[in-house]
């Protein structure tokens, strides 16, 4: 059986050099950012899958060339059994739609809330009677909301808005990039619970794009760990908080703060996110790694089967996992 | 025992305008102890920006305190004038923001900056003040800090900035440090490195800080003690492992049932309903009461308790949700 969704071999990288007449003048190269490098996997209908990264590892790029809002460099984007990038159509029967982080900027401030829901079904040329109201009531706000202006509402209610608007046109592939990210606790766990219920209700399957671990755990089937563009990790969620394989999975998860009422001693991660234009040679980790020997700097871990979970790391089998927090 | 370094005492922040005096801060009382940390958090709206901005007299007309007494060391600082305030901070106070880039000059070489804010609060010459400015970085962790002086802060990275921020808001030995959401601009291994130097640097000094955060994961990992406000008001404090595991005002309680990394196996997070009122339409009574489960008629009526007038109260409301030991 093939997945709903298949990633394989996905890369993007990005133009950075200066204008051409400085580069004649200084004699500078070409500079290419590389967000995206070598990405592969599955996601299952009706299933959750995460990523999670911390900025600049590549994980919103992903989402927008999953989302068809950018082209790939290298590698395809299968939905549905067809190429999402290649056949024109496919982008069209995959029904794709996508929730962004900030509800204040992604709906038009100068358009009604009826007209901003129904626009996906305007565009796909379908029946807009009624169906504002019926999204609205769907998603916990009242029909009478279609007449307003975005900002007459909070925060939360507005990505219960871009959440109607993206069920507008029947997806079955919705893409959250930092859905929660904008929004406090409290309306956070409004918002999870109203994504887990419409995921039951109607089958959708979730691209889930996120920084915050502890969201990702209560939320992903599958969680992909990415770290400048490449994919370090990718197992559920039970195995990777219980047993993490990649030393950079085990750094995030040591630094993430945790509120279990234990003061914890833990070794610091070591340095920052190296600059994506120029990424270590070998092992993208390698200089913050504490494992690290001489085979990671030179040649690039491939992303192979250890127990049931995806590591790239060359060490996975040797490297002993800490206690699980 | 020693007085604290800071005590607030029933303060008021108001803000005049035609609809009417909304009070963004309203009548909070709270001391902190020389070397402690406290963690004040909230969600949007709560005032908790607000709480701290109005004890360093950083409110920006029309808002400004209304009522209440700020202590410093044992002086009365909330009706100074604004030239005896600007001596005090820096000096006595120092703050630490949320963006880095936009709280350092991004037109002046660091090590100015440094050598500016010392010698305007400390009697020192050119030549001394810069060895301060290079033992200032080299404690926050900046490596060759020498050389580092020259340097402006768009050449450094997000975290090493915030160090530079933190060097900057230490290097004239404050007796309180505010920090505003120092590490929400942050990755998630940055924000550990960040807390930890904090928590470091002021445990050394016996500097007290009032950590100002949206995130209970980090104040959980940093505080002494947690001051939680909604809608303008304390709603409880008290020592933070108590506060995170035994809850007694039901806001607290629903913001810990809402944190999705203590919802681990839980298939729905538990929310709370509505939203927080906004500063022109307090309810009566308890702030909270319309979203309370446990709301009794006197909620609606009377304003609970004010904490900090009795040592031992932990939750302002009528009634505290016990926990069985």
């Amino acid at each position: 059986m093939t997945a709903f969704v298949e990633v394989t071999r996905l890369g993007r990288s990005f133009d950075v050099s200066k204008p051409w007449l400085n580069r004649v003048i200084e004699r500078l190269p070409r500079r290419r950012l590389v967000a995206v490098s070598d990405v592969s996997f599955q996601i299952e209908e009706g299933a959750v899958y995460a990523l999670v990264g911390e900025s600049g590892s590549g994980k919103s790029t992903i989402g927008r060339m999953l989302a068809g809002l950018m082209t790939p460099s290298e590698g395809a984007v299968r939905v549905a059994g067809s190429d999402l990038h290649a056949d024109s159509g496919a982008r069209k029967t995959a029904r794709i739609q996508m929730i962004f982080q900030d509800p204040y900027a992604s709906l038009n401030p100068r358009w009604r809330v009826r007209r901003i829901i129904c626009e996906p079904m305007v565009v796909t040329g379908g029946e807009t009677e009624g169906l504002a109201e019926r999204l609205l009531e769907q998603v916990g706000l009242s029909a009478e909301d279609a007449d307003k202006f975005p900002h007459e509402f909070s925060g939360g209610q507005r990505q219960r808005i871009c959440i109607a608007r993206a069920l507008a046109a029947n997806p079955r592939l919705i893409i959250c990039d930092e859905p929660t990210s904008a929004l406090d606790v409290s309306v956070q766990a409004q918002v999870l619970n109203l994504m887990s219920d419409l995921r039951d209700e109607l089958g959708l399957t979730y691209m889930f794009i996120s920084h915050d671990l502890t969201v990702v755990r209560h939320m992903a089937d599958r969680i992909g760990v990415l770290y400048l563009g490449r994919l370090m990790e990718e197992a559920t969620p039970a195995q990777l908080f219980t047993r993490p394989r990649h030393p950079y999975t085990q750094m995030l998860l040591a630094a993430a703060p945790l509120i279990d009422g234990r003061t914890r001693d833990i070794d610091l991660p070591r340095g920052e996110v190296p600059d994506p234009i120029s990424p270590p040679p070998g092992c993208a980790f390698n200089p913050r790694c504490p494992f690290a020997v001489e085979l990671c700097r030179k040649q690039r871990p491939e992303l192979r089967d250890v127990d049931g979970v995806r590591v790239a790391c060359h060490l996975a089998e040797q490297i002993g996992t800490p206690p699980a927090p | 025992m020693t007085p604290p370094v800071l005590s607030v005492r029933n303060l008021v922040v108001a803000i005049p305008s035609r609809a009417g005096v909304s009070r963004p801060v309203n009548n909070i009382s709270y001391d902190i102890a020389q070397g402690e940390i406290l963690g004040v958090v909230g969600e949007s709206g709560a005032g908790k920006s607000m709480a701290g901005n109005a004890v360093i007299g950083l409110l920006d007309r029309p808002a400004h305190i209304a009522s209440g007494e700020v202590w410093l060391n044992g002086r009365r600082i909330d009706n100074l004038g604004p030239e005896e305030l600007r001596r005090i901070r820096g000096r006595q106070i120092g703050m630490v923001f949320q963006d880095p880039l936009t709280s350092l000059n991004p037109l002046l070489r660091i090590g100015d900056q440094l050598t500016e804010t010392i010698r305007e609060h400390l009697p020192m010459t050119a030549a001394q003040a810069r060895d301060r400015a290079v033992a200032a970085l080299e404690e926050v962790g900046i490596p060759a800090a020498a050389e580092r002086l020259n340097s402006y802060p768009h050449e450094f990275s997000g975290g090493m900035r915030q160090r530079v921020v933190i060097a900057l808001a230490l290097c004239a030995e404050p007796s309180l440090v505010i920090a505003d959401e120092p590490t929400t601009a942050l990755d998630v291994s940055v924000q550990a490195q960040i807390i930890a130097l904090l928590k470091r640097l002021c445990r050394d000094r016996g500097t007290a800080v009032m950590l100002v955060t949206h995130d209970m994961g980090v104040i959980a990992e940093a505080a002494d003690r947690v001051a939680v406000m909604y809608a303008g008001r304390l709603a409880e404090l008290g020592p933070v492992r108590s506060v995170i595991n035994t809850p007694r005002h039901p806001y607290a309680d629903g913001l810990m049932g809402a944190m999705p990394s203590l919802a681990v196996g839980q298939r729905r997070l538990r929310q709370i309903p509505g939203a927080m009122p906004r500063p022109m339409n307090i309810p009566s009574g308890c702030a909270f009461s319309p979203r309370c489960p446990r709301a009794a008629d006197k909620c609606r009526i009377d304003p609970p308790p004010t904490l900090g007038d009795d040592p031992k109260g932990r939750a302002a409301c009528w009634f505290p949700m016990e926990h069985p030991a």
